[in-house]
């Protein structure tokens, strides 16, 4: 765990603000191209409001499909945040430190986009804001907070709002970094974004009880989100596959497994786009990867778990989904690529060390995980509702319409998007925590041995 | 009225800052009259420095009592204004109140812990006094708060401790 190179403060500004001092030659391309796709999207959007939802696939008994299982998707990736951020910041973990603003970075924009997809999937979204808000008094309209879907906008909420904070506060000393580094209305900006930062023992001090305190304020947050999501199907009693007391620590694991992975994503990518070797090291993939091992095992245990309390109730149209979503075509054969997408395959490769510090292969098994994971919300949403119940006569099975695949290509490069304007602007990797953890390798003499001051990584 | 000025002594090492606040302390300059500005978070009392007791603490306390009460009034106070009753659950269901009273309560603790945070750092404060940008590349800012007749005091214990520079504002 020693492979660092040793910087001064002047170096580490300028690596890290490489993005933002300079425009890098393939960020404008790539932002525009990445802007197409979005305004494509948007257009879907303006067609399906002008149309109506039956443009999409949805039609009855399948009434929830691409949309509510991306907004899941989403929510799930944002749990990489304060996963990483919070728990790891808690514990000390000395190598999140070039890993956290990304991480709480990705929980803002994925939640951002996870919102998208309920506004959308209603069809009206304007109307939501009756079924939300207790404002409509004229008409005695009111929000019914015994319904989850109630329950989801206070979480997802109070979670988009917590995380933007928690990530301006741990912005603050950098904004003071680039004040110092710009001119003109840039220099403005920053100056008012940083708030007359100025890096005295109490602003420092308050920085880092802040880093604290905030991180043990969000994990509660953190867990009562997806726990949240889940309910809005384990309290309905009426959907096979869906009914399950066990849906909330289930939801909570694999959004961390998808999230963390999401994680390994993006860490792959900054290091090739801006070249930041000497920050986002090897090392740093092999913790990473150690710890999915232990995520991606939990949420096998909890997957198998929610299967066996399917089974075992030896309940026929329970037994039936089961049946349905694992040997019926075509949900088998998306559940065959679930299961080795989210484990078979990423897992034991995980277990070697040349595989964990491989950068590249750790980026392609994040994406295969995430694929995985995509798949799981999808089969645990749509066969429940497809099964075909006696005594209903309207049916139809679903087909994703180009539409909702259009939709979900426009969410990755909004989310893309988002995460680029940003780099233009604030330094994806935290300047002050990268300067801390320079302090912390200085040498220390115990008795004939120097060692750095931290050996914990 | 005696006009205050802030003098600011710049370093290019953690010690000689050290050495700066000492022979500060040692002139006899008032605990809080004078600073260490840092580009990196030191371990506390790397300078010698003085750090007065926060209170940011109370602040997610009294934010999430407002964010309870808020809740309260938005779960009962919706469903008692549009009495239906729905899957024959009471009309003031506590099970669902408990889920919105908790997001709203850490919501409220979430909010005034950032808004303590700014208040307690003594921002916004966008009058940066005699200040060097070199700071955030490493150097080490030692800043006096003092009237015009101890200025000249505090440029020379400033240089004595090997200012690379010394700026007034």
């Amino acid at each position: 765990m020693q492979q660092r190179r040793i910087l001064d403060e002047f170096t580490i500004n300028r690596e890290l603000l490489r993005g933002n001092l300079n425009t890098p030659k393939w960020w404008l391309p790539t932002v525009l191209g990445l802007l197409v796709v979005v305004l494509f999207g948007f257009t879907l959007m303006g067609i399906m409001f002008n149309k109506g939802v039956g443009v999409t696939g949805l039609n009855r008994p399948v009434y929830w499909g691409l949309f509510i299982t991306s907004f899941v998707f989403w929510v799930g990736i944002s749990h990489a945040g304060i996963m990483i951020s919070a728990i790891l910041r808690l514990t000390q973990a000395e190598w999140r430190r070039p890993v956290t603003r990304a991480a709480e970075l990705l929980t803002v924009f994925s939640l951002m986009t996870a919102l998208f997809f309920p506004l959308i999937h209603a069809g009206r979204p304007w109307r939501i804001f009756y079924w939300i808000t207790p404002f409509d008094f004229s008409r005695g309209i009111f929000p019914n907070p015994r319904s989850p879907l109630i329950w989801d906008p206070f979480a997802i909420g109070t979670y988009l709002t917590g995380s933007t904070l928690f990530l301006y506060v741990a912005l603050l000393p950098d904004l003071g970094v680039l004040r110092d580094r710009t001119t003109g209305w840039k220099h403005s900006f920053y100056t008012v974004a940083s708030l007359g930062w100025r890096g005295n023992p109490r602003q420092w001090r308050l920085q880092t009880v802040a880093g604290i305190l905030l991180s043990a304020l969000m994990l509660p947050i953190f867990v009562s989100v997806h726990s949240i999501v889940s309910w809005d199907f384990a309290v309905t009693p009426a959907v096979e596959g869906w009914h399950s007391t066990i849906f909330a620590p289930y939801f909570v694991i694999g959004a961390v497994h998808s999230g963390v992975s999401a994680v390994v994503t993006m860490m792959a990518l900054m290091r090739w786009l801006w070249g930041w070797e000497n920050y986002i090291r090897p090392e740093h993939f092999d913790a990473l990867a150690r710890l999915l091992i232990v995520v991606a095992t939990g949420w096998l245990g909890f997957t198998f778990v929610e299967l066996i309390f399917g089974v075992y109730s030896l309940e026929a149209p329970e037994r039936a989904l089961r049946e349905m979503q694992m040997f019926t075509w075509p949900w088998n054969l998306l559940f065959l690529i679930f299961f080795l997408c989210a484990f078979a395959i990423p897992v034991p490769l995980w277990f070697f060390k040349r595989v964990r510090n491989n950068i590249a292969m750790m980026f392609w098994t994040s994406i295969l995980v995430n694929i995985g994971m995509w798949l799981e919300r999808f089969l645990i949403i749509v066969p429940g509702l497809a099964r075909k119940q006696p005594f209903v006569f309207t049916w139809d099975s679903y087909t994703v319409s180009y539409l909702e695949w259009g939709l979900l290509l426009w969410s990755f490069a909004w989310v893309l998007m988002l995460m680029l304007l940003f780099s233009k602007f604030f330094p994806l990797i935290p300047l002050f925590e990268t300067k801390e953890s320079q302090l912390f390798t200085m040498d220390v003499k115990i008795g004939r041995a120097n060692m750095p001051a931290v050996i914990r990584e | 009225m005696v006009a205050t000025n802030s003098v600011l002594g710049l370093y290019d090492n953690p010690d000689a800052g050290a050495n700066a606040m000492d022979g500060l302390k040692s002139a006899g300059f008032p605990l809080g009259s004078f600073d260490v500005l840092t580009g990196t978070p030191y371990p506390e009392g790397a300078f010698g420095e003085y750090v007065p007791q926060h209170r940011l603490f109370r602040f997610p306390f009294f934010g999430a009592m407002v964010g309870l009460m808020l809740a309260i009034l938005f779960t009962a106070g919706t469903q008692l204004a549009y009495p239906v009753i729905t899957g024959g659950k009471p009309i003031l269901a506590f099970f669902a109140m408990l889920i919105i009273a908790y997001e709203l309560t850490m919501l409220g603790a979430v909010i005034a812990t950032v808004v303590g945070i700014i208040f307690e750092s003594r921002l916004p404060n966008l009058n940066l006094g005699a200040y060097d940008t070199r700071i955030t590349e490493g150097y080490i800012g030692v800043v006096v708060e003092c009237e015009d007749d101890r200025v000249e005091e505090a440029r020379g214990v400033l240089q004595t401790a090997g200012a690379l520079e010394i700026k007034t504002a």
